[in-house]
C-alpha cells in the first residue's frame, strides 16, 4: 500500500479551562490516501474544525494537543516541526480553505497582489512570473485572468471562494483542507465549485479533507467518510457503504433524520 | 385539488426597488394563495425574492402593483391600528433563533407580550396558564424554561420559543422564513415535526420559505420555485420534484445535495453545462403561464 498523505494517530485535543478541561477531540485516528476525497462530517461542536486547524497547526490556545498525538503528513510529524519548517510546510504541503469566502481575502489588495504575496514568499517569484502563474491558476477555477486587477469586493461570493482555492493550489500542495467551503453559498454555485475541485484533484493528484455538516453533499462527493460525535470518530468507511449500510447507531439516526428529495419519506419519530 | 378560497393571497403583485436604470424587480407578478391546514413552500437561491414575498405578506412592504387579499378583502396601506389587527391573524417565524429573541428579556416576557397586546381580555392568571400551554405545545417544559433567558437555551429550543410566540395570538397564517437553516440535522427534524403538527392540529396556513428543498418536501404539499423575482414553476410537491419542467428548476434540483446521486451521475449534465445561459434567460420576464400537469404550472423560458 502507498503511504498515506495524511495520517492522524491518537489525536487528542483539549480546550484548557480554568477549572476543568474540555476534550474536543478524543483519540481520533484516520488516514487520507493520495488523491483521495475524504469527508469529515458531524454536527456543530463535534470537533471537526478543531481537527482541521490542528493539521496545519493553526490551533490557538486554549486548545492544546495532548502528548501521544501524531499528525503525519507524508511521513513527517507536523507536531515536531520548528517555526521555519512550519512556514515552509504551510501552503506547500497543506493548504486550507476557510468557511467564509468574504473574509479570507484582504479587502484592500488586488487579487494579483494576494497571489504575489504567496508566490513571492514561498516560491521566490518576481511580479511578472507571479502574474503569469496567477493567470494560469485562475483559469483552473474558471475565472478570466483579467480579474487579476480586481479587488475582492468586485467579485461575487462564489468567485471569491474560487480565488481562494486557486491561491491554495498555487504551490501544488499534497493536501487541501476545506472547512465548510461552500456553506455560505447558493447550491448551484456550491455545485460548480465542488465539481471543479473534483476534476482538479483527479488532474493534479492532490487529496482533499472536506469538512461539512451537509451529509447529503458529503456522500455525493467523497470517496470515504468519517462521522464524528462529541469529539470521537465513531465510524469511517467508503461513502457508499456508510450511506447504504451504516454500522454505528448515531450514523443510522443521522440518515433517518434527513428528509428525502424523492421516494418514501422518513418517519417522523426518528429524532436522534 | 383545493376548492375552498385561500385565507391569504397575493394577486399579481409586483415590487420594485431603486430608481431609473438601477431598478431591481424583487417581485414580478407573483400570485399565490395560502389555505388553512396546508403548507406552501417557497424555494429559491438567496436574492431570488423569497424574503420580499414574506415581507409583502407581513405588510412590511406595500405592493407597487397588484393586491394582497386577506379572506378575500383587499388590504390597502396599513395604519398602526390596522397592522395590529392584521398581525393577530398573520405571524412570522424568523431564520435566526439567536437574534430574533431579546437577550435581556426572559422567555416569560417573550410569550407574555403578544398575549398582552393581542388578547387583552386575559387576566394575569389566564396569561400564566396560556404561557404554560404554549410551551407544552412546542414540547418544552414550562417549569424549566419560563424564567430562563435566551442565552441559556440551545438554538433548537430558541426556535421553539419563536414558534410559541407566533402561536400566542392564535394566528391563521404563519410565515416561516428559513426556520431550520441555522440548526443541526438532528434538531431540525424536531422543528419540522412541530410545523407539521401546527398545520394539522391548529389548521394554520403555513408559508415555508427555504433554500433546502428536502425539508420543503417534508412539510409542504405544494411548492413554488422562485428566481429573480418570478415564480418560474409551481404545483404539487412530488410532481415538481420528480418531473421538473422549467430549466431553472432542473438546474436547481441538479445542484441540490442528494446522497442518492453521486457527482459522476450524468442525469442533469445538460443543465449543468449551461448554467450561465439558464441564469440569464430565467431572469427575463416570463409572462405566459403553461399548465404541464394536474396541479403543475411553469412560466416558459425564452430560449
Amino acid at each position: 500500500m502507498t503511504q498515506p498523505v495524511l495520517s492522524v494517530r491518537n489525536l487528542t485535543i483539549d480546550y484548557v479551562g480554568a477549572e476543568k478541561d474540555f476534550t474536543a477531540v478524543k483519540d481520533v485516528s484516520f488516514d487520507v490516501a493520495p488523491g483521495e476525497f475524504f469527508g469529515l462530517a458531524g454536527e456543530s461542536g463535534c470537533g471537526k474544525s478543531t481537527i482541521a486547524f490542528a493539521i496545519s497547526r493553526l490551533h490557538r490556545a486554549p486548545a492544546l494537543i495532548r502528548s501521544g498525538s501524531q499528525i503525519l503528513v507524508a511521513g513527517r510529524n507536523v507536531l515536531d516541526l520548528g517555526d521555519e519548517e512550519l512556514r515552509d510546510f504551510r501552503w506547500r504541503e497543506v493548504a486550507m480553505v476557510f468557511q467564509s469566502a468574504m473574509n479570507s481575502l484582504n479587502p484592500v489588495l488586488t487579487i494579483e497582489s494576494q497571489f504575489y504575496d504567496v508566490l513571492k514568499t514561498h516560491a521566490g517569484l518576481n511580479r511578472k512570473q507571479s502574474r503569469e502563474r496567477a493567470a494560469e491558476l485562475l483559469k483552473l477555477v474558471d475565472i478570466s485572468p483579467d480579474r487579476l486587477t480586481a479587488y475582492p469586493h468586485q467579485c461575487s461570493g462564489g468567485m471569491r471562494q474560487r480565488i481562494v482555492i486557486a491561491i491554495c493550489l498555487a504551490l501544488n500542495p499534497k493536501l487541501l483542507i476545506m472547512d465548510e467551503p461552500t456553506t455560505a453559498l447558493d447550491v448551484v454555485v456550491q455545485r460548480e465549485i465542488l465539481q471543479r475541485i473534483n476534476v482538479l484533484r483527479k488532474e493534479l493528484g492532490f487529496s482533499v479533507l472536506f469538512i461539512t455538516h451537509d451529509l447529503g453533499l458529503m456522500v455525493q462527493v467523497s470517496d470515504r467518510i468519517g462521522i464524528m460525535l462529541e469529539g470521537e470518530l465513531v465510524e469511517a468507511n467508503a461513502a457508499e457503504e456508510i450511506y447504504r449500510h451504516p454500522q454505528h447507531p448515531y450514523t443510522r439516526k443521522l440518515w433517518a433524520s434527513m428528509p428525502r428529495l424523492h421516494g418514501a419519506q422518513i418517519a417522523a419519530e426518528a429524532t436522534p | 385539488m383545493i376548492d375552498a378560497a385561500p385565507i391569504l393571497a397575493l394577486d399579481n403583485v409586483t415590487k420594485v426597488f431603486g430608481h431609473g436604470d438601477k431598478q431591481v424587480v424583487a417581485a414580478r407578478s407573483i400570485s399565490f394563495g395560502l389555505h388553512a391546514g396546508r403548507t406552501l413552500a417557497l424555494v429559491g437561491e438567496s436574492g431570488s425574492g423569497k424574503t420580499t414575498a414574506a415581507r409583502l405578506i407581513m405588510r412590511e412592504y406595500h405592493p407597487d402593483e397588484g393586491r394582497l387579499l386577506f379572506r378575500g378583502q383587499p388590504m390597502g396601506k396599513a395604519d398602526a391600528k390596522g397592522l395590529r389587527a392584521y398581525r393577530t391573524s398573520v405571524q412570522m417565524v424568523f431564520q435566526d433563533p439567536f437574534s430574533s429573541l431579546n437577550p435581556a428579556r426572559s422567555i416569560r416576557h417573550h410569550l407574555e407580550r403578544p398575549l398582552r397586546l393581542h388578547q387583552r381580555d386575559l387576566d394575569s392568571a389566564q396569561r400564566k396558564a396560556k404561557i404554560e400551554e404554549l410551551l407544552r405545545l412546542v414540547r418544552l417544559d414550562p417549569e424549566q424554561v419560563v424564567a430562563k433567558f435566551p442565552h441559556e437555551l440551545s438554538g433548537g429550543q430558541r426556535q421553539r420559543i419563536s414558534i410559541a410566540r407566533a402561536l400566542a395570538v392564535n394566528p391563521q397564517v404563519i410565515v416561516a422564513d428559513e426556520p431550520t437553516s441555522m440548526l443541526d440535522v438532528s434538531v431540525r427534524l424536531g422543528i419540522l415535526n412541530l410545523l407539521n403538527e401546527m398545520k394539522k392540529e391548529l389548521g394554520v396556513a403555513l408559508l415555508y420559505i427555504t433554500h433546502d428543498i428536502a425539508t420543503a418536501r417534508y412539510v409542504a404539499e405544494d411548492i413554488m420555485v422562485m428566481y429573480a423575482g418570478q415564480i418560474v414553476e409551481w404545483g404539487a410537491m412530488d410532481s415538481v420534484l420528480d418531473d421538473p419542467q422549467h430549466p431553472y428548476t432542473r438546474l436547481l434540483l441538479s445542484a441540490v445535495p442528494d446522497p442518492d446521486r453521486r457527482f459522476d451521475d450524468t442525469r442533469f449534465d445538460i443543465e449543468l453545462s449551461r448554467i450561465d445561459h439558464i441564469r440569464r434567460q430565467a431572469a427575463l420576464p416570463q409572462p405566459d403561464v403553461q399548465q404541464v400537469g394536474d396541479n403543475h404550472f411553469i412560466r416558459p423560458m425564452p430560449d
